[in-house]
């Protein structure tokens, strides 16, 4: 193979040139690794949630060891899966080919985020190994502090170091999207992915130091018996949960920008128009990302806050789904006659709508202080955050995985196998989280391995539901990697998109693109459908 | 491969790509330091009345590190001005005055922190308190087997509230004050646990001396091994002393607001 055939995954194959790699799209799939062997854990943990809830009796487990498994879901879900997956992985892959670059700005220091993420990740895995942390994955004060006897320094530490790869992540996205864009490509011609992550980086720069500083209070407050937020000690409790949530609710928003920006990629592919108020679209990611980070009280409307307060980020929550709500309008004006066609990431991304319209209205909900003081603590919280983390992002991650998986390995993936599996997802993702809608408002708290008989019906319903989306995610993990082998070989552009990643070659060379493209035209230049085929994108051949 | 702007402006922004970086950095910064001074302030606020200390810290030692610490950001300016003319010398010399006055600073620290450190509270049995720095322990003193005496130089109170204003109080006299063992109650030294002040005093301050250290290293770098690079790449190398310089202007910047927060309220 000549040198100019050679493509990032055939230039070099030993260990070493993948672990001391710089070619973002290589750091890219060393993430994606990663974040499945945390996902799997974390899937595990849940199911043995699903099978203890199956009967009213704590018969498998302690109460004890059920803290545990929560925490242990909740923790590598939130910091070791859902805040990586889409940046990290589908970031760190299509960014630099989506705006004509060679590289990241800063390619070791990508490396680099790999690697902090790593070492997080073995502290969390050993903190787990030892015996685990039963705090919950919010570590409220004092318990965490002062009485939880479970390795809570150690898991912190985790955290701790895995966030400060978070923030190297999203300064190196903010300055590449900055400076390296190629010729032509001006803000607002570029892909309202970019501008997704770009909204998602500041989060990730300005508030992740947010919570690298709770944690660490806890932890000098937990080894060395300071006082800063237990009430015994002269601390104050509720500090902590004003810096936990200041970090935390913004984190929800890096757990769900990202998606969206799959979906306006996704959708106007397959609906083959131009996106509906591009402006609109790209502003709606800025104001999530400014608005989130004035709502962080409304998780703490029965923590002693004033009327006052509780009402002023009531207001607030709604306001911040406003930005959402045009989006979802934007979606739906974009497919309105359009030329449809349901391949599996359009239909991940149709759920993507579905469930993530039901999560912001019991979003809403819950930002109404009457019903939140009704449901606080129950499952009809779990329920909603499971629509928008899961039913949200891991639906977009899939969708833009399949959507880039061609680019990515050079091979398609099993059409069919991929359209059934969206569906499978789906149906089993409603029947295990609907039934804890109905749960929480009729009054089950959260977090409890027993319950009261009546409740039993519905987590029967749950567990079979979470037995099929257990079904559901199986599967592309095997077709997936069954296609990296044996897959139809995939063209440059096998969805006919537009868009800079389609132009080189699937998957791309080392250097991305042989010469640097030139951008002409704004984004979403979709012919009508005849005309199919055409690259509407010029590149400077003479240069 | 050719990455765009590592050196050079790009130019219509003005800023290289470590520049944009280090701002992007330093805004995280930010948002790290202002975790802490919230805390401070919900803890100050939130603190019983009485019991959040007046005049615990000497004013004098805090104005000297203040001073130092506005040296030392003019000395790194002026280091990179040197570079920026090509005059590698002053810069060196410079950059050794920067190195000096973290040097100095971080030593003011550690006596500020020591002095801290041998400070103790004693409750006594009969309801007063001792405090002072402690002189010595006689050689049996154990106070789990109510044995020996300490010796203080301090002063005895009968309000533990005069202990924690002590800018209210003119002429505090100090004595030797020698106390048994076995009419001690509890007895405690100033560390970070004694209460939510010196808690948050020595996280915030230790936070900053660690941001001192880290950058201290990277001047010393760019100073020692790191200046090879002058011979090479003199652009990138005045690059790299604007960048960490940027860094060291934001590390004096938090001590302009740790010093009256911490010194003068
Ligand atoms: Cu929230």
């Amino acid at each position: 193979m000549s040198e100019e055939n050679k493509n990032y995954l055939s230039t070099g194959d030993t260990v070493k040139s993948w672990l001391l790699t710089t070619d973002h799209k290589r750091i890219g799939i060393l993430f994606l690794f990663s974040i499945l062997l945390f996902f799997t854990i974390a899937a595990v943990a849940a199911a043995l949630m699903r099978i203890e809830l199956l009967t009213p009796q704590g018969d498998l487990v302690h109460a004890d060891t059920y803290n545990k498994l929560f925490t242990i879901h909740g923790v590598l879900m939130v910091w070791f899966f859902l805040i990586p997956s889409i940046p990290s992985v589908l970031g760190n892959f299509v960014i630099p080919l989506m705006i004509g670059a060679r590289d990241m700005a800063f390619p070791k220091l990508n490396l680099l985020s790999w690697y902090l993420f790593i070492i997080g990740g073995f502290f969390a895995f050993h903190a787990i190994i030892l015996g685990g942390v039963d705090t919950g994955w919010t570590f409220y004060t004092p318990y965490s502090s002062a009485y939880s006897n479970s390795h809570v320094v150690e898991m912190a530490l985790g955290i701790f170091i895995a966030g400060f790869g978070s923030i190297l992540t999203g300064l190196n996205f903010i300055v590449t999207i900055q400076t390296m864009r190629a010729p032509g490509l001006t803000w607002f011609r570029l892909p309202l992915f970019i501008w997704s992550l770009f909204a998602t980086s500041v989060i990730l720069v300005l508030a992740t130091p947010v919570l690298a500083i709770t944690l660490a209070l806890m932890s000098v407050e937990r080894i060395w018996g300071i006082g800063i937020f237990n009430p015994k000690l002269g601390g104050d409790p509720v500090l902590f949960q004003h810096l936990f949530w200041f970090y935390s609710h913004p984190a929800v928003y890096i757990m769900i920008l990202p998606g969206m920006g799959v979906v306006s990629e996704v959708i106007t592919c397959f609906a083959r128009k131009k996106i509906f108020g591009y402006y609109f679209v790209a502003f709606s990611s800025v104001a999530i990302a400014v608005v989130g980070f004035l709502v962080w009280g409304h998780h703490m409307f029965v923590s002693s806050q004033s009327i006052y307060a509780g009402m002023a980020f009531s207001i607030l929550s709604f306001l911040v789904a406003i930005p959402s709500a045009i989006k979802v309008f934007n979606w739906t004006m974009t497919l309105y006659r359009g030329s449809i066609s349901f391949e599996a990431p359009m239909i991940y991304v149709l759920s993507f709508i579905a469930l993530f319209v039901i999560g912001g209205l019991t979003g809403l909900m819950l930002a109404t202080l009457p019903v939140d003081v009704h449901v606080h603590g129950t499952y009809f919280v779990v329920a909603h955050f499971h629509y928008i983390m899961v039913g949200g992002m891991v639906t977009a991650f899939m969708g833009g995985l399949h959507y880039w998986w061609p680019k990515i390995s050079g091979r398609m993936y099993p059409e069919k196998l991929g359209q059934l599996a969206a569906i499978i997802m789906f149906v089993g993702f409603n029947l295990t989280f609907f039934p804890q809608y109905i749960l929480g408002y009729l009054g089950m708290p959260r977090r409890v391995h027993e319950y009261a008989p009546e409740f039993q019906i519905y987590n029967v319903l749950s567990t079979a539901g979470a037995s099929i989306l257990g079904v559901g995610y199986l599967l592309p993990l095997i077709y997936l990697l069954w296609s990296i082998f044996y897959g139809k070989r995939a063209t440059a552009n096998p969805w006919n998109a537009t868009g800079l990643e389609w132009q080189t070659s699937s998957p791309p060379p080392k250097n991305n693109f042989h010469e640097t493209p030139v951008v002409t035209e704004e984004p979403y230049n979709y012919p009508p459908l005849n005309e199919i085929g055409e690259i509407t994108l010029a590149s400077n051949e003479h240069k | 491969m050719e990455i765009p702007y590592t050196i050079q402006a790009r130019p219509d922004t003005g800023v290289y790509n470590a520049k944009l970086g280090i701002w992007l950095f330093l805004a995280s910064e930010v948002m790290l330091f202002g975790g802490l001074f919230s805390s401070y302030v919900l803890l100050r606020v939130g603190a019983e009345p009485g019991m959040w200390p007046h005049g615990w810290l000497d004013v004098r030692l805090g104005t000297a590190n203040t001073i130092i610490l506005a040296l030392s950001a003019i000395t790194t300016l002026l280091a990179w001005a040197a570079c920026k003319v090509g005059q590698f010398g002053k810069f060196k010399f410079f950059h050794a005055c920067t190195l000096l006055c973290a040097l100095a600073f971080l030593g003011i620290k550690s006596y500020e922190y020591h002095d801290k450190w041998i400070h103790y509270e004693i409750k006594l049995n009969d309801g007063t308190f001792a405090d002072g720095h402690l002189v010595e322990k006689s050689e049996d003193f154990d106070l789990a087997k109510k044995t020996g005496t300490v010796t203080l130089h301090g002063r005895i109170v009968n309000d533990e509230t005069l202990l924690y204003d002590l800018r209210s109080q003119k002429d505090i006299k100090l004595d030797e004050v020698t106390v048994k063992a076995a009419d001690i109650k509890q007895m405690e030294n100033y560390g970070p646990w004694h209460n939510t002040y010196l808690a948050i005093y020595f996280t915030m301050t230790g936070l900053h001396a660690l941001h001192i250290l880290g950058g201290s290293i990277v001047i010393g770098f760019l100073w020692g091994p790191g200046r090879k690079m002058w011979k090479t790449n003199p652009t990138q190398f005045t690059n790299r002393i604007e960048v960490s310089g940027l860094f060291w202007h934001f590390v004096d910047l938090v001590w302009i607001f740790l010093f009256p927060v911490l010194y003068l309220t």
